[in-house]
C-alpha cells in the first residue's frame, strides 16, 4: 500500500487554498461588470456556491465524481467515499484522499460560480441555490466522473484494453479541466440565458461596468489562484507540475497581448478590461493544455485564444442572447480553443501520459478524440442544464420581476445597498428599528 | 440681490474659488453636476461595445450677491473658469427675492 509522500501532500494543502481564492477572485471580476444596484447579488451568487458545493461534496458528490465506476463510466458509485472518512493515501497519489477531495472541492464550487456571469442582473435568489444544487449532482459530478473519475472519456486512462484492444477510454486529455469547468459552465450559463431571456434595454440601454478597478483585482486573483487550479491538477510536486505552473504564466501573459492588440485595432484603444478579460481567456485556454504542451505551445494557445475570444464578444449582438459578462466568449469559446488546441501542440514528452499532436508528428488521433469529448460535454450539459432550468423556473420561477430588475436586486433580494455616497441619503435614512425578525419582506 | 450659478469644469473649481475670494465672497455653495453643452459627451469603450456617454461631470458653483456686485462676480468668474476650450460652461444671474441667515434670522443683504 502507498504510503502518504510530504512533498505532494504539502502542494496540494497550498494548491487548494490557492484555489479557493478564485471564487472571491470570480466576484469581484464579476461584480465590477454589473452595474452598482446588483454588485452584492452577483457577489452573493458566487459566495453562496462555496457554501452550497463544499456541503454536498462531502454529503457524497465527491463519490458521484470519482467513486468506482459505475454504469460503462457515465457515473462513479454513491458508496465509494459517503460521508469522507477515508483518511489515507489515494490512487497512489501519495496524497491523502482528505486533501484530494477538499482541492475536488474548489473545482466543484467556482464551475456554477462561472455560469453566473451569463445571467448576471435577473436570477432570483432561492431558486438559484436550487439550480446550483441540481445541477452540481446531475452535470458536474458525472461530466468530471467522465474525464477525471475514471469514466467514458477518462483523462488519465489508457485508451485500449490491453487483452482484447477494444476501446473502453476515450483518452480525452483534459489536464485541469477545460471540459469538466470551463466548457461545461461556458455551455451551461448559454443555455440558462437562454430560458431567462434578456436583461431589460439589452442591447439598447447601455449597461457599463460600475467598478473596472474591482474587475482588474478580480482578475489578479484569479491569475494567482489559478496556478494552483493548473499545477494543483498534477496532484504531485514534479516535473510535469511546472511545465502547468510556468504554462500557465506564459498562456496567460499571452493571451492578454492578444485581446489587446485586437482592440487597439478593432476599437482604436486598448482597454484595461481587455486586459482583465484577454488573461482570463488565456487561463482558460491552457487550462486542459497546461500538463501537455510546452512553454512554447502555450504561448500560441494563449495568443490564439486571446484574438479569438477578443472576437467573439461580438457574437451575442449577432445572434442576440444576452450573455451578460460573456460567459460564452470566454469560458467556452477559450475552453474549446484549449482542448482542441492539445490535439495540435500536444508533445508526450511534457506528460507520459499525454500524446504527440498534429504539430508533433502525432497525426489527427487526438485532436478527433478532443472534438469527441468537447462535443459531448456541450450536448450533455446543454440538454440537461436547459431542462434542470426550464423546470425550475416553471414551478419557482427564475427570473425577478420587472420592479425589482430596473430598482436592482441588491436592495429587493439582499436588503443591503453596497455603497453609501452621498450625504442626503444617508442622513435622510435615519429612522432605525432594530428589528431581530426582519423588518422588511423581500421578493428572494 | 441676485442668485449667480456658474457650472465649470471640476478643475476649475479652485481657481474659481480662490478668485471670488479675493473679490470679497464670503460664502457658496459647490455640487457635483453633470450635463452637456455643444462639446456633447465622449465614447467609452467595454469588450468592443461602443457606449456615448453624453453627460459630462461639471461642478455647479452658486452665490448670493448684491445687486451692484452681479456683474462684477460673473466677470470674475468667467475669466477664472475660462480655458478657451469647448466645454468651458456657463455663468448665469437671476433675481432672488428674499434671502434669511438661519442663525440669525437676518434679512436681505444683511444675510449675505
Amino acid at each position: 500500500m502507498p504510503t502518504l509522500d510530504s512533498g505532494n501532500t504539502a502542494w496540494m494543502l497550498a494548491a487548494t487554498a490557492l484555489v479557493l481564492l478564485m471564487t472571491p477572485g470570480l466576484a469581484f471580476f464579476y461584480g465590477g461588470m454589473v452595474r452598482s444596484k446588483n454588485v452584492l447579488a452577483m457577489l452573493m451568487q458566487n459566495f453562496v456556491c462555496m457554501g452550497i458545493v463544499s456541503v454536498l461534496w462531502v454529503i457524497d458528490l465527491f463519490s458521484l465524481a470519482f467513486g468506482a465506476d459505475k454504469w460503462h463510466g457515465l457515473i462513479g458509485s454513491p458508496a465509494s467515499f459517503a460521508g469522507m472518512s477515508h483518511g489515507g493515501e489515494l490512487w497512489g497519489s501519495g496524497v491523502p484522499t482528505t486533501v484530494v477531495a477538499a482541492f475536488q472541492i474548489t473545482f466543484a464550487i467556482i464551475t456554477p460560480a462561472l455560469i453566473t456571469g451569463a445571467v448576471a442582473d435577473r436570477l432570483r435568489f432561492a431558486p438559484f441555490i436550487v439550480f446550483v444544487t441540481a445541477w452540481s449532482i446531475l452535470v458536474y459530478a458525472p461530466v468530471a466522473h467522465w474525464v477525471w473519475g475514471g469514466g467514458w472519456l477518462a483523462s488519465f486512462d489508457a485508451v485500449k484494453d490491453a487483452a482484447t484492444g477494444a476501446i473502453t477510454k476515450l483518452g480525452v486529455e483534459d489536464f485541469a479541466g477545460g471540459t469538466v469547468v470551463h466548457i461545461n459552465a461556458g455551455v451551461a450559463g448559454l443555455a440558462l440565458t437562454l430560458v431567462l431571456g434578456k436583461r431589460i434595454g439589452w442591447p439598447k440601454e447601455r449597461m457599463r461596468p460600475h467598478n473596472v478597478p474591482f474587475v482588474l483585482l478580480g482578475a489578479g486573483l484569479l491569475w494567482f489562484g489559478w496556478l494552483g487550479f493548473n499545477a494543483g491538477s498534477e496532484l504531485a510536486a514534479d516535473g510535469t507540475a511546472g511545465f502547468a505552473l510556468l504554462n500557465s504564466v506564459v498562456a496567460t501573459a499571452a493571451a492578454m497581448l492578444g485581446w489587446l492588440v485586437v482592440e487597439r485595432i478593432r476599437d482604436g484603444h486598448s482597454t484595461t478590461l481587455g486586459a482583465a478579460s484577454g488573461l482570463v481567456a488565456g487561463l482558460v485556454a491552457i487550462t486542459p493544455a497546461c500538463g501537455f504542451v510546452t512553454p512554447v505551445g502555450a504561448i500560441w494557445i494563449g495568443l490564439i485564444a486571446g484574438v479569438v475570444c477578443a472576437l467573439a464578444v461580438a457574437v451575442k449582438f449577432k445572434f442576440g442572447f444576452d450573455d451578460s459578462l460573456d460567459v460564452f466568449a470566454v469560458h467556452l469559446v477559450g475552453g474549446v480553443l484549449g482542448a482542441l488546441l492539445i490535439g495540435f501542440f500536444g508533445q508526450d514528452a511534457v506528460n507520459s501520459l499525454g500524446r504527440d499532436g498534429v504539430f508533433y508528428g502525432g497525426g489527427f488521433g487526438q485532436l478527433g478524440r478532443q472534438a469527441v469529448g468537447v462535443g459531448s460535454v456541450l450536448a450533455f450539459t446543454f440538454v440537461v442544464t436547459f431542462v434542470i432550468a426550464k423546470a425550475i423556473d416553471l414551478t419557482m420561477g427564475l427570473r425577478v420581476s420587472r420592479d425589482v430588475e430596473l430598482e436592482g436586486l441588491d436592495i429587493n433580494l439582499h436588503a443591503e445597498s453596497a455603497y453609501d455616497y452621498g450625504t442626503v441619503a444617508t442622513h435622510a435614512a435615519g429612522s432605525h428599528s432594530p428589528s431581530l425578525t426582519g423588518a422588511a419582506k423581500v421578493d428572494a | 440681490m441676485k442668485l449667480i450659478t456658474a457650472i465649470v469644469k471640476p478643475f476649475k473649481l479652485d481657481d474659481v474659488k480662490s478668485a471670488l475670494e479675493t473679490f470679497g465672497v464670503t460664502g457658496m455653495t459647490v455640487s457635483e453636476a453633470s450635463g452637456y453643452g455643444r462639446q456633447r459627451g465622449h465614447t467609452e469603450i467595454y469588450r468592443g461595445a461602443e457606449y456615448e456617454v453624453d453627460l459630462v461631470p461639471k461642478v455647479r458653483v452658486e452665490v448670493l450677491v448684491d445687486d451692484d456686485d452681479a456683474d462684477d462676480v460673473v466677470d470674475v468668474i468667467v475669466k477664472s473658469a475660462q480655458t478657451g476650450k469647448i466645454g468651458d460652461g456657463k455663468v448665469w444671474a437671476v433675481p432672488v427675492d428674499a434671502v434669511v441667515r438661519v442663525r440669525t434670522g437676518e434679512r436681505g443683504s444683511d444675510a449675505l
